[in-house]
């Protein structure tokens, strides 16, 4: 079974290629799907496989930025992506994430710094989650409401609308953002991408779970245009980390090209998925994820509280990752399988 | 009044946009997408019965990580685009479209 095995050249150690092949089709498909990187599920993956800790982040953000520019290049052609909001947007992402990964070295000064990153992580993705399930039960609200007056349920409502409310800022220079149907001040994505920026440079994050949902509640954007519009800046983020830790000599480039071949097709499968599920399918499953997520965070805490479990409670933690990665592939694959199915028959009859 | 007032922002938006990509040209500050302090160990790989391009690919890590950087910099977008027209050109095989997307809702 010696065939199974690479030699990584750089990081000297024998890797199961199937296994990166594997990683790479999971994460591309949740990748391409909800618009992110999903550091936080390759790089345990990456540890399993044996990868040293030293590599798996650069090899991790390397395979990131080929993989989101395979679903940017997906969504581009759907329709999803946002280049002018993207653009803006990268100037408040750049500029936050630096002030934040400084604010971290800088509190790395004062004490110990990583309890209280965990802590600010794990109530953001409570926030993030709430956010998601209030904003879905308001739309059922809205829908039973509008079937009970006789109307029509309209398609464009949303549950949450507090980017109606921001979008009332009039502070020049005001943009047109003809991709997202949006019409408000520059400054507007400007703050929330230094703001999310921010947060993912104190977190050590790329940034895409704090950005996606940004997108849609506080800018207002369509949920599949977030989705394009955030691996766009996932792409750019991506290249620019993978520049910065190759520098460094962090980066096994032949597990990333591993990696890749999965990634092409998983990316591919998650981005079409999207043309089949619907807006408020996508933040639902969304959600769900950061539940998982954040479930994840909080048994590393129960195990740094209690000892005694903290192997089991690390153990279990990846295992849950892993799990929520494979399940979330297999709905979104499903998911493609069928709208491709119907899509098929549908063209068979008109043809 | 209100020219003038979209004049000086239109400054400001350059001045920050001409700011960030400074930024980027530093590489002092280059800390972003994944973040995190990275050990400052040198890692020297060992290229010894490595085939042809492995050993060289080890090579260039040991000798530069300047043109490392380089090299892999322009290979991860390159290959990436590689893998998504092949990815591409099975999916149009099946008879999806891969342009259009009916569903319009937020």
């Amino acid at each position: 079974m010696e065939w199974l095995y690479v030699l990584m050249p750089i990081a000297g150690v024998k890797i199961f290629w199937p296994g990166l092949i594997i990683l790479g089709i999971g994460v591309g498909v949740i990748g391409g799907f909800f618009g992110m990187g999903g550091a936080w599920m390759v790089t345990p993956g990456l540890n399993i496989l044996g990868f040293p800790m030293a590599f798996a982040i650069g090899t991790d953000i390397a395979h990131m930025a080929g993989k989101s520019l395979i679903s940017t290049m997906r969504h581009g052609k759907f329709g999803n992506v946002d280049y002018k909001l993207g653009f803006i947007m990268l100037v408040g992402t750049i500029v936050g994430f630096e002030i934040g990964a400084q604010m971290v070295m800088w509190m790395e000064r004062l004490g110990n710094v990583e309890k209280v990153v965990r802590y600010i992580y794990l109530v953001l993705l409570v926030l993030i989650a709430w956010m998601v399930f209030h904003d879905v039960l308001k739309k059922r609200q809205k829908d039973r409401a509008a079937i009970k007056a006789g109307k029509e349920v309209d398609a464009l409502s949303t549950g949450i609308e507090w980017h109606k409310t921001l979008h009332k800022l009039k502070i020049p220079p005001m943009v047109h953002l003809n991709v997202a149907g949006i019409y408000c001040s520059a400054w507007l994505p400007i703050f929330v991408s230094f703001l999310t920026g921010w947060l993912a440079g104190i977190l050590g994050i790329g940034g895409g779970l704090i950005r996606m949902p940004a997108l849609i509640y506080f800018i207002g954007c369509p949920t599949h245009v977030a989705v394009g519009t955030d691996l766009f800046e996932v792409m750019i983020s991506g290249l620019y980390g993978a520049a910065t830790y190759s520098f460094k000599g962090r980066i096994e480039l032949v597990a990333a090209i591993i990696m890749l071949m999965g990634a092409a097709i998983g990316a591919q499968i998650g981005s079409v998925a999207t043309k089949y599920i619907k807006g408020y399918g996508i933040r639902i499953a969304f959600g769900l994820a950061v539940i998982g997520c954040a479930l994840s965070i909080l048994m590393k805490f129960i195990g740094k509280w209690y000892p005694a479990y903290g192997t089991l409670m690390d153990d279990s933690a990846t295992v849950l990752i892993l799990g929520l990665v494979s399940a979330l592939s297999l709905y979104i694959i499903l998911a493609f399988i069928k709208g491709a199915k119907a899509e098929l028959a549908r063209k068979n009859v008109t043809a | 009044m209100g020219k003038c007032f979209k004049k000086i922002y239109r400054h400001v938006a350059s001045l920050v946009i001409g700011g960030t990509g400074l930024i980027l040209l530093l590489p002092a500050l280059a800390t972003a997408a994944g973040g995190g302090n990275i050990d400052m160990m040198v890692i020297v790989a060992d290229t010894r019965g490595l085939p042809l391009f492995e050993s060289w690919w080890a090579n260039l890590y040991n000798e530069s990580h300047v043109y490392f950087t380089v090299v892999t910099v322009i290979l991860i977008p390159l290959i990436g685009v590689i893998f998504g027209t092949i990815a591409d050109f099975f999916m149009k095989l099946i008879g999806l479209d891969l342009e259009h997307r009916e569903l319009s809702e937020h």
